[in-house]
């Protein structure tokens, strides 16, 4: 599959332990900064009941959930402790600040 | 028959001494205790603790007032003894009380040395020696001014960081070269200086005191060399000498203090003597561990057994100031024959030495790491000869016998006669015999059977440690519940240590109490933030990254992503412009669902998180701020409509409760606070299920807290009745501020009611003015930093981020 990096911004542009949302035609997806200033993005949607991941606590490289708690791994996208689940992860790089998420060529054309 | 034994002095010595007797031969004797100070026998070891605020009077009382009835002693309290008469068998106190004895105990302690400096006597000059000392010095912290602390060791050290603790600028004067060398050697009291010195406390060493400076309060020292140290406050903690004149009046033998033999008897066959008053084989005492072991000797003399006998033993020595470990114990001087082993890490800030002769060890200093401080001493007692293992002993018990050790293993490793509790002498086979004897599986119970780690606590891991051999997966160390995964401590420990350690940011925290997670949790993230906001409210900076979701953007997330808002209505009331301005903004923002709270307001239900600005924008315009419907903060004053409109209001319950709202809207709180007023006892706000509820009646203002009614139903508790609408709000507020400082994250009132006790919240907000008006001037001095309305910040443009996608890709571009 083709990749195809679109810029989403700049790393400034997300608050430190925080998320910022890009809106898609596949939804939304969440764009996350950790302490350590690493980058992830992931689907801004949890396996559990649907809510929204941008908006939870960032804490090492995992977010918990602001509906229910599920802690969902940053890195693989896996729910992790007790609870089983998975969002999709999608790749993200970082060029001296300037964000790009890479996006499925498939779901561009279907948005055309 | 019973005999009469009369105790004079209730420190901790004749404590034990009792404790020890009741044990062995209960209802021998009918005791009678005179105590000059006014209270219960309280553990002096810990008086630093209280004076540095980790810890409250109440925690160190040994001796609660139930233990003397329950023995049947009679204890007179502020009681001084002035006159023995041995003839008569009788003593007299100052208040003329005279009681005859069969024997006699006499535990009259130390007094405290004062230096003969002109200006001694001056008003602000005290020691540092009982309960009272310490609330003069609490007293003078108040005014954070200037202190000297007169003397370098253990106590003057204490004294020292205590009141920094407490806001006050402190000096201290040591007339040696190095802190504490009595018990250290140079190398370690430099180390101990510098750590002193890293805590903002100036040490002036070879300082010798020329005069105390002030006309009727002091106002400074001035030193041997002319220098002149300004302070409004003087502690002299020079050392203490035993207090003998009351034996010496009697008649009795005494040298430096009371002279006894090994069995604690004094001159007189019917009087005995022990603790810090009493001289032994020309020695006399000041640590607890060897006074214990009088009062262990003095009760079997008390039974008849005459074969106890005192036998002098090395105390190791430990500072009780929080983040600097030291431990010294035997003697450290160089001379002939004698070798020792050093070990230093200057980085880590360990300091390591051991002085040895004839291959066995005499004496031990340790600093920064004192872990192997109970193994060194357990060689030095016994005179093991350490040839073997010489070569790795500086490294610890850990490295004997090849491969590392795990600290379990270490403990395990322990002969059954060493000693783990060094202020009690509990060894370690007292300790694991009494566990599986008694069947015991919590820490305190373990105090309380052996009283291992129950007066330092410098041995608790010790403990703890052995508690898990003995027990295995049967001993929960959770008894106190971590705040999560990322701490051991509880949250009591964490909120007492950040108050204590005076730390100010979430990293700091993290940094100091060793958390094991690189930036905490969704657990303790909320609750380190509150705890910092409740503590530092001008200097903490609110970390919004730690916050829940509801709290950082000010609305209710709900299930489908969207968010609620709620604005205040002052007391439950409204007016055709506010309700004019909510409909507008609900056709503006095709808001899907308008619903009246449970808290007398409405609720704007469904609106889309990039929509919020804009819909507090328009309600902002009539008037309205955020409800913090969303916080843990206050939420609502329910009210009625009490006497302005109802026929059986006695007041003005919706005044009262418009007027509670607007002093206390924006503080955050452990939990959700929500309040109710009722303007008579038929209660039609509800107000006996609130947090906090004021209940109108003729006369004043009941006040309620503590009730429920959401996962738990509870009808409140009064908390007192009070005559006016102004003392009823410094009241609640006080109570707020109690609850604000005392709960822990997530705790509501009732929950943490049930922990403190109700009585002691009556005491401390009804009883004590003082106290009342403290905590109420505290949450005045917060309101300042928190009564800012939130909405507005951000229509303003405050964290735009938040409110906004980042970008919008992929979507047809021509569109755009």
């Amino acid at each position: 599959m083709e990749m195809n990096w679109i810029a989403i911004g700049n790393i400034s542009d997300i608050p430190l332990r925080g998320a910022r949302c890009v809106r898609t035609p596949q939804g939304k997806i969440a764009v996350f900064r950790t302490a350590e200033n690493d980058v992830f993005a992931i689907e801004d949607h949890c396996p559990h009941k649907g809510g929204p991941l941008s908006q939870g606590i960032v804490h090492g490289t995992a977010v918990t959930c602001p509906l229910h708690n599920w802690v969902i791994s940053l890195e693989t996208g896996k729910a992790l402790g007790a609870d089983e689940g998975e969002v999709r992860t999608i790749p993200v790089k970082n060029d001296n600040g300037a964000l790009f998420i890479a996006l499925e060529s498939l779901a561009l054309a279907a948005a055309e | 028959m019973t005999e009469k034994l009369v105790i004079v002095g209730n420190g901790m010595a004749p404590g034990r001494m009792l404790e020890e007797l009741f044990e062995s031969a209960p209802g021998r004797y009918q005791v009678t205790i005179f105590n000059a100070e006014p209270r219960v026998n309280y553990d002096r070891i810990m008086l630093s603790p209280v004076l540095s605020g980790e810890k409250t009077y109440e925690q160190i009382v040994i001796h609660g007032d139930g233990w003397y009835i329950q023995h049947g002693i009679t204890l007179y309290k502020g009681h001084k003894i002035i006159a023995i008469d041995r003839n008569a068998k009788t003593v007299t106190s100052d208040h003329g009380v005279t009681e005859s004895y069969d024997k006699l105990v006499i535990a009259t302690g130390s007094v405290p040395f004062i230096i003969p400096v002109p200006g001694k006597d001056l008003r602000g000059v005290i020691t540092y020696r009982d309960l009272d000392d310490v609330q003069a010095m609490l007293l003078a912290a108040q005014s954070r001014e200037t202190a000297v602390v007169i003397g370098g060791g253990l106590l003057g050290l204490e004294a020292a960081a205590g009141l920094k603790a407490r806001g006050m600028d402190v000096t201290v004067l040591h007339v040696m070269p190095t802190l504490m060398e009595r018990q250290l050697d140079p190398a370690a009291g430099y180390l101990l200086q510098k750590a002193v010195e890293e805590r903002g406390i100036k040490v002036i060493t070879k300082a010798n005191t020329k005069r105390i400076l002030g006309e009727e309060k002091v106002e400074g020292i001035e030193l041997e060399d002319g220098r002149i140290i300004p302070a409004t406050l003087v502690v002299m903690a020079v050392g203490i000498r035993p207090n003998a004149s009351l034996a010496k009046e009697a008649g009795l033998a005494v040298n430096r203090g009371i002279v006894v033999d090994a069995g604690m008897q004094t001159s007189d066959g019917d009087i005995m003597a022990l603790g810090e008053c009493a001289e032994v084989d020309g020695m006399v005492y000041g640590l607890v561990a060897p006074l214990y072991e009088m009062a262990r000797v003095a009760a079997r003399h008390l039974v008849g057994d005459r074969s106890a006998a005192f036998v002098h033993s090395d105390t190791p020595t430990k500072l009780k100031v929080t983040g600097i470990n030291l431990y010294s114990v035997g003697d450290f001087a160089d001379g002939d024959g004698r070798e020792e082993i050093v070990l230093r890490d200057a980085t880590a800030g360990i300091y390591k030495r051991l002085v040895l002769k004839d291959n066995r060890i005499i004496g031990t200093v340790l600093y920064g790491d004192t872990g192997d401080g109970a193994w060194f001493n357990d060689l030095l007692k016994r005179g093991t000869d350490i040839t073997e293992m010489r070569d790795t002993l500086i490294f610890g018990q850990a490295y004997q016998g090849g491969s590392p050790l795990d600290p379990m293993a270490a403990v395990a490793a322990l002969p059954d006669d060493a000693e783990i509790c060094g202020c009690n002498g509990v060894c370690k086979g007292k300790i694991v015999s009494t566990i599986t004897g008694k069947g015991l599986t919590s820490l305190d119970d373990v105090r309380a059977h052996t009283k291992a780690s129950a007066s330092c606590g410098s041995c608790t891991g010790l403990v703890e440690q052995l508690m898990s051999l003995t027990l295995g997966d049967a001993y929960n160390p959770a008894a106190v519940q971590p705040m999560c995964g990322c701490t051991e401590l509880g949250h009591d420990d964490v909120r007492r240590l950040i108050k204590a350690k005076k730390l100010k940011t979430i990293p700091a925290v993290m940094q100091e109490l060793e958390w094991k997670t690189c930036c905490g949790c969704a657990k303790c993230r909320p609750a380190l933030n509150y705890y910092l906001v409740c503590d530092w409210p001008d200097e903490y900076a609110d970390d919004y990254q730690s916050r829940f979701i509801n709290e950082r953007v000010h609305a209710n997330i709900q299930k489908d992503g969207t968010y609620s808002v709620v604005p205040r209505m002052w007391g439950g009331v409204t007016n055709s412009k506010e309700l004019r301005a909510i409909a507008d903004v609900v056709d503006k923002f095709d808001v899907p669902l308008v619903k009246v709270t449970g808290g007398q307001r409405i609720d704007l239900l469904g609106i889309q998180k990039e929509d919020l600005p804009a819909v507090w924008a328009d309600l902002g315009k009539a008037g309205f701020v955020s409800g913090q419907a969303y916080a843990k903060g206050l939420r609502t004053v329910k009210t009625c409509v009490g006497s302005d409109w109802c026929r059986f209001g006695t007041q003005d319950s919706t005044g009262l409760g418009i007027r509670i709202e607007k002093f206390m809207w924006g503080s955050w709180t452990p939990a959700k606070v929500k309040m109710a007023v009722s303007g008579c006892p038929r209660n039609c706000a509800e107000a006996t299920c609130k947090d906090v509820g004021v209940i109108c009646v003729d006369s004043g203002f009941e006040i309620h807290f503590a009730g429920a009614a959401g996962l738990d139903i509870k009808g409140t508790e009064v908390l007192g009745l009070v005559k006016t609408e102004d003392e009823a709000l410094e009241h609640i507020v006080a109570l707020t501020q109690m609850y604000r400082e005392q709960a822990r994250y997530l705790e509501r009132i009732y929950k943490w009611a049930k922990r403190i006790g109700l009585d002691e919240i009556r005491r401390q907000i009804m009883d004590d003015a003082e106290k009342r008006k403290a905590y109420f001037d505290r949450f005045v001095f917060s309101q300042k930093f928190a009564q800012v309305d939130p909405w507005s910040e951000r229509v303003s443009g405050k964290d735009k981020h938040e409110f906004r996608p980042m970008a919008t890709v992929g979507f047809n571009q021509a569109a755009e």
